[in-house]
């Protein structure tokens, strides 16, 4: 499909670089090495610093062997829980929801496998790395808490970003005495680990209390104040440079122990230090996704439309702190249902503490509805989309609201066509291709919410015609460098080459953080606003300038556009952008902005993202290798700034959905606690031979009320849907559903004998 | 990493020389000991860089007819090469089914003989590890073992070695070329591994300072060609080990059996040729049926060494599936999925 630009919102006008398919703007950058990374840095004096790993999940260390690595030639120095000082904030803290409680060796307590326990300091890093080697820990070691078979149970306070951990509406028992049939889908979600390309990492340095620090960071202006407050420096004193993520999925939006104890490093040696983390060190100190057991139970009516709905989770959590992932409210905002509920409970494993993954919540949560919704559409007999046609919901089920926009209708209908969904046989099993494989179709539906965050952004014009535009947003590989520099040109009105853009810099106005698929609606409207901000007072002294031609247009509509101010009503009427500052002898007009969602909207509507995913794969008879042959999405997300970005952030999270339901798969050793797979030869993602053919289809969707420009997010979605789609693909290949993700061989092999005996 | 000496080989005597000193390691391609000594678990003083050394890179047809290659000859180069596609077309599929592009590109054929197996225990260093050094146990037997050995294990040890390639070199009866202090030898790919024994890790049959130089293909193996081929059942279709692999190479005549080789991989701590399923094929029909018995024959002694008795059944399914894929012949072209269950074509499935 070639890319296409998006019909606009009506109700704004942006400019003409929204909606285009250009390419990344950082791209050059990024292909031809120049594209600094955090790690990328290499101030003068830069010594390396790595960190001891616990080799024990819970305990305490009694006493930690360093003789040997101080004597490594190139080690410069030891931390360890005796000599490192306290830091000016209690890493156990919780000071807002985004704070985690991290481990920066303030005490001998061993909460988790892979825990820093002390940092080896040297002037390489093949020193520090052997220093670290060479640290040995004598233990007094505890039992490990893995698995729900072993962790321990607890009535949470809340889940996800403080959301209630149980949910109900309407009389359940009540809706299901009235009920004909009933389906019950419990299913496991291991843990999943967010392993980004780029591996956490920190390079800082002190020139007495101030603090520059190159660091891969979703949140910046979190991440400043929150930097300040461990070391007991005013935030301004801090800057956080970030200009390029390799991958984020959440796990960069907070400050965790290794990146503190790198800084710590750097003022105790009065030297520049840089800390990495060694892939192996990404299933430790620096989240995860929880592992849940569910159990999605609905009940239908004589007509098999849905009458009750409950969805219980019990959410994995470290034994120190408290965030789990918000499995059972997957399931309030899909289906029309007319009673609900959802609950969780917490489960206390010796792990690092899970955070925010790629759809936190969602996917997990949707992985396990979306199989429930196709286990009932079996007992309706109906075909799956027919069926989820039917329980569609009109209003959110959980609250009554009207969506601010649903073309979910639109996505099931494009979706299904693009993939040939119509010829699908109902019954499991009946499908063989050429070779002979078992093959089958399954579907499910996306949904994500729509967030949005109070972000700043500066503008600038000057009087030579040239532009400037800058919030502190962060570009993990999403495409920010380019999409918001669209939706900035736009709002000065100025070609999108013209514009000297800047973000991923504290210095700037903070731009919110690059989380919740929230960004491009959050900060673009922020940049938006702010060069609309310049227009604004260009416009004012164009039209008291009587010698513009604009003079006394005051009461009329003006728009900035290509570098010219002119009148909506006639566009010959106007002058260029210079001609006007020059007159005026005004060096420049500076703008401000912040993106805008209406309170009263907010109160009014459910704001979600939708879409519905179909998935084709291919399962042997008899060995049940399975392969995802292709999926296609169509999704409908309001507003599409950058069409090729959002199809690049949509095959994405598709992609990432076949390593939900197929590889995905944080391994633990349930003695231990210790991490068994963790590298990628073990912990597996899929190979481009895994997925054959993606497809993201964009459905064209005007939400007049979600915020001013009608924006949604597009970075998570693509998980959500396709998850279930593909259990339920497996399922009509083979005739069987397995109890846990990953969807593995052995297990299926275990049913199939199980189904003939 | 350990600080180590590296030091550059001209020629095979002064690389087993140089290798004799305790505490040396050849350096080939270096995909699996690199990482090896990232890891901590092989610390070498001395790495002996073998790459330079001239003339292990060929591959010649000896004057009986069989296939040598150069120990230093690269999985990459080998998998293309025009003689083994058209003799040997199991080992070249098996080598593509191997590890990604990239390492085949960097891994030698001594290299993919000598590595490591991947279990997790023997790379984690706060594990017991008998393999790593005798005597500490193994954790792997109580812990994560989904993956581990169904064959020819022991509670010492319950690895797998984890070679695509060496599976097709056992089922032709393959022969290594070593050179080491003591002279010039050969040794058959079955003695070349050593099972683990009670107290006893598996390894080689190899000795410090020894080298191999080429591998030999027996010129016999030739008539398979017309029907070999690899199969691996694995958990992504691409860059991942075995879960269970078998090669299979069939002579059939009138609908019989007339000579069979088969090996299964993934299941032991060496590349596990099946004799005893090999003599149930010779002379009987090539069905279905007879394919059945073979795999129950090769499997007859399996048990599981924790919570992988579904490798067992599978084993079983793989060689059925490798056996059947043979006798559909092999295919004119390498498939775009080399070794893959999804390569195996409609008859045989």
């Amino acid at each position: 499909m070639t890319d296409k630009p998006m019909v606009a919102a009506h109700h704004v006008r942006l400019g003409s670089n929204a909606g285009q398919p250009m390419t990344r703007r950082d791209g050059l950058a990024k292909v031809t090495g120049t594209a600094t990374y955090a790690a990328d840095n290499r101030p003068d004096g830069l010594l390396h610093a790595v960190y001891v790993e616990a080799g024990i999940a819970r305990g305490r260390v009694n006493a930690l062997e360093i003789e040997a690595a101080l004597k490594h030639p190139g080690v410069v120095h030891v931390m360890t829980p005796d000599n490192t000082p306290a830091l000016s904030q209690n890493p156990d803290e919780k000071t807002t929801p985004f704070t985690a409680r991290i481990d920066v060796l303030q005490h001998d307590k061993v909460r988790y496998a892979g825990q820093p326990v002390a940092v080896v300091i040297a002037e390489t890093l093949e020193a520090a790395q052997e220093g670290a080697r060479l640290v040995t820990a004598d233990y007094e070691v505890e039992p490990a808490r893995i698995g729900f078979d072993n962790g321990e149970a607890f009535e949470p306070q809340a889940v996800g970003m403080s959301t209630p951990p149980v949910f109900s509406k309407g009389d359940l028992g009540s809706a299901r005495s009235e009920a004909a049939h009933s389906v019950s889908a419990e299913m496991e979600t291991p843990l999943q680990y967010h392993n980004a390309m780029e591996t956490h990492a920190v390079v800082a340095e002190w020139d007495g209390d101030r603090l520059t620090v190159d660091m891969p960071n979703q949140a910046i202006g979190l991440a400043k104040p929150g930097i300040a407050a461990y070391f007991g420096i005013p935030a301004e004193n801090v800057t956080l440079r970030s200009p390029y993520l390799g991958g984020g999925f959440g796990s960069k939006a907070v400050l965790f122990g290794p990146q503190m104890l790198g800084i710590l490093a750097a003022r105790e040696m009065k030297r520049p230090v840089k800390l990495a983390l060694r892939r192996d060190q990404m299933f430790g100190p620096v989240q995860h996704r929880s592992a849940t057991r569910q159990t999605v139970r609905y009940d239908l009516g004589r007509d098999y439309k849905f009458k009750a709905m409950e969805h219980q989770a019990d959410v994995s959590t470290s034994s120190f702190d408290d965030w789990l992932d918000g499995a059972a409210n997957a399931s309030l905002s899909v289906y029309a249902v007319e009673a609900m509920k959802a609950s969780h409970r917490g489960f206390r494993f010796d792990t690092g503490t899970p955070g925010a993954m790629r759809a936190p919540g969602i996917a997990t949560g949707s992985a396990v509805v979306e199989t429930a919704v196709d286990m009932a559409a079996e007992k309706a007999g109906m075909d799956p989309l027919e069926y989820r046609l039917l329980n569609y919901a009109d209003k959110d089920p959980s609250n009554g609201k009207p969506y601010s926009a649903k073309a979910l209708r639109e996505c099931y209908e494009e979706g299904a066509r693009a993939f040939g969904w119509k010829d699908r046989p109902l019954k499991p099993g009946l499908m063989r291709d050429s070779d002979g494989l078992l093959t089958g179709w399954g579907m499910g539906t996306s949904i994500f919410h729509a967030p949005f965050f109070p972000a700043k952004a500066r503008a600038l014009l000057r009087k030579d015609g040239s532009a400037r535009a800058e919030t502190s947003g962060a570009d993990m590989g999403q495409g920010a460098w380019t999409a918001l520099w669209q939706m900035a040109a736009d709002g000065l009105g100025v070609a999108a080459d013209d514009l000297d853009f800047d973000i991923g810099h504290s210095d700037l106005p903070d731009g919110s953080i690059a989380g919740g698929s929230a960004h491009t609606a959050s900060a673009g409207g922020a940049l938006f606003a702010a060069g609309n901000d310049v227009i604004r007072q260009l416009a004012e002294i164009a039209t008291q300038d009587k010698e513009s031609p604009l003079f006394g247009a005051g009461n009329e509509r003006l728009v900035g556009d290509g570098g010219r101010l002119f009148k909506a009503s006639d566009p010959n009427v106007g002058e260029r952008y210079t001609d006007i500052l020059q007159r005026a002898g005004i060096d420049e007009i500076e703008g401000k902005g912040r993106g805008n969602r209406d309170k009263a909207s907010t109160e009014t509507y459910a704001m979600f993202s939708h879409g519905a995913v179909f998935a084709e794969v291919k399962v042997d008879p008899d060995l049940y290798q399975i392969r995802v042959s292709r999926l296609v999405g169509a999704f409908a997300a309001g507003r599409i700034i950058n069409p090729r970005l959002a199809k690049s952030q949509l095959t994405g999270g598709m992609i990432w959905g076949v390593s939900f339901a197929l590889h995905e798969e944080g391994i633990h050793d349930k003695r231990t606690g210790r991490p068994v797979n963790n590298d990628f030869a073990g912990y597996h993602i899929p190979v481009l031979a895994d997925v054959p053919h993606v497809e993201a289809l964009l459905v064209d969707e005007e939400d007049p009320h979600v915020n001013d420009l009608g924006v949604k997010g597009v970075g998570e979605i693509g998980i959500t849907g396709t998850v279930g789609a593909i259990a339920n693909a497996v399922w009509h290949a083979t005739g069987l559903r397995t109890a846990r993700y990953p969807i593995k061989i052995e297990d299926l092999l275990e049913r199939s004998i199980a189904r003939k005996t | 990493m350990k600080t180590f000496d590296y030091q550059r080989a001209e020629s095979v005597e002064t690389a087993v020389k140089a290798a004799s000193e305790p505490g040396s390691v050849f350096y080939a391609g270096g995909t699996n000991l690199l990482d090896l000594m990232k890891a901590g678990v092989r610390q070498p003083d001395r790495l002996i860089d073998i790459t330079r050394i001239e003339g292990l890179d060929r591959i010649e047809t000896g004057k009986d007819g069989s296939l040598r290659i150069g120990a230093m000859v690269r999985n990459s180069d080998m998998a293309r090469h025009p003689t083994l596609l058209a003799e040997y077309p199991a080992v070249a599929e098996a080598l593509l089914a191997g590890a990604s592009a990239q390492l085949r590109n960097a891994a030698t054929v001594g290299g993919n003989l000598m590595q490591q197996t991947r279990c997790s225990y023997f790379y984690d260093r706060h594990s017991a590890c008998n393999l790593r050094e005798m005597g500490q146990g193994c954790d792997a037997l109580d812990g994560e073992n989904g993956k581990h050995a169904v064959l020819g294990w022991t509670k010492t040890c319950i690895a797998v070695h984890p070679s695509d390639f060496c599976v097709p070199l056992a089922a032709l009866g393959a022969e290594v070329e070593v050179t080491g202090p003591d002279g010039h030898r050969r040794l058959t790919i079955d003695d070349l591994y050593t099972l683990p024994g009670e107290g006893q890790a598996p390894g080689t049959a190899l000795r410090d300072g020894d080298l191999i130089t080429a591998l030999i293909l027996p010129s016999g193996g030739k008539r398979f060609a017309a029907r070999a081929r690899y199969m691996k059942l694995r958990d992504r279709t691409s860059y991942a080990f075995a879960i269970v692999s078998a090669a299979a190479m069939l002579q059939i005549g009138d609908g019989r059996i007339k000579d069979a080789r088969l090996a299964l991989g993934g299941v032991a701590a060496k590349p596990w040729r099946a004799t005893k399923a090999e003599a149930v094929l010779n002379g009987a029909e090539a069905s279905e049926a007879s394919y059945r018995k073979a795999a129950d024959a090769a499997l007859a002694d399996a048990a599981p060494s924790g919570d992988n008795a579904h490798k067992i059944e599978l084993a079983k399914r793989i060689l059925i599936r490798a056996l059947k894929s043979a006798a559909a012949g092999t295919p004119p072209k390498m498939p775009a999925l080399p070794g893959s269950v999804f390569a195996a074509g409609k008859e045989a499935r």
